[in-house]
């Protein structure tokens, strides 16, 4: 393994991707290229080792969030109204890019192995992994340090499907 | 000294780059479309290459569950081109 910078390529390429976003005005083309750019940052948090958060950022982003744009868009239409730039939005949006950025500052750098989350707080999880005697690190934190927030996530992801399936579902009574 | 995988990230990481200027450039949305269909298939690449660049290969199911979501993508993208809508009703065939 050589020492390249890929990660620094990969955030220019989605760069370019989101200032071509921002321009075109055909929606159906801007949808495909938002496809990109979700599948570009999956790519990114890959290398990063958040292989999860990669997971849910390809299958939502590049997968229901362009199916559920293209039927929007199948209902409205896929030309963007012409429009005079506004300025106040603009500056809102500025604002608060700054302020993210700004409150980036404070982070500890990418790939810092002093950071405090590796000098303090992974040790404690794999230790805690093997008291538990669950082999798997992740399974630990999700299943027992945060088994209740898991449970809460899988207890909305269960309301949230009940309640897809009865708006969607009809019986063949109603239908006709 | 390049190895296998070096060169196999390289000509990855320059077929993506060649996909996304088709997608900036355009110029009409069939080029995007064609774009993302091929970034799809690059990112699939990429993470399949990525595992055994850095010597940890245990995420190649995860490329192959990423081609499940390029696929399903990619009907939606056609039911779209082909019928104008997703909400098609078979029934109505002949009118489209």
């Amino acid at each position: 393994m050589m020492d390249v910078p890929i990660e620094a390529l990969l955030f220019f390429l989605l760069l370019v991707t989101a200032l071509t976003v921002a321009r075109l005005r055909d929606l159906y083309a801007a949808s495909m290229m938002t496809a990109i750019f979700s599948l570009l940052s999956a790519g990114l948090f890959v290398l990063m080792d958040a292989v999860d958060v990669a997971f849910t950022e390809a299958a939502v982003g590049a997968g229901v969030a362009t199916v559920l744009s293209l039927g929007a868009l199948s209902l409205t239409g896929s030309r963007e109204a012409k429009k005079r730039a506004q300025v106040f939005p603009f500056v809102v949006v500025a604002l608060t890019g700054a302020a993210l950025i700004y409150g980036t500052l404070d982070m500890p750098h990418y790939g810092d192995a002093n950071a405090v989350i590796h000098s303090h707080l992974a040790p404690d999880f794999i230790e805690g992994s093997a008291e538990l005697e669950i082999p798997n690190v992740v399974t630990t934190v999700l299943a027992s340090y945060r088994g209740y927030d898991t449970f809460g996530e899988s207890f909305v992801v269960f309301t949230a499907v009940l309640g897809v399936i009865l708006m969607l579902y009809r019986s063949k009574k109603d239908a006709s | 000294m390049a190895d296998m995988f070096d060169v196999a990230m390289g000509g990855v990481l320059v077929t993506m780059f060649l996909t996304l200027v088709r997608g900036v450039l355009g110029p009409t949305a069939y080029d995007r479309l064609l774009a993302a269909n091929v970034f799809g298939t690059v990112t699939i690449l990429l993470i399949a290459v990525a595992g055994f660049w850095t010597g940890r290969p245990e995420w190649l199911d995860l490329a192959i569950v990423y081609a499940l979501v390029n696929f399903a993508g990619t009907i939606a993208v056609a039911k779209y081109a082909r019928f104008g809508g997703l909400a098609h009703d078979e029934r109505a065939k002949d009118e489209s």
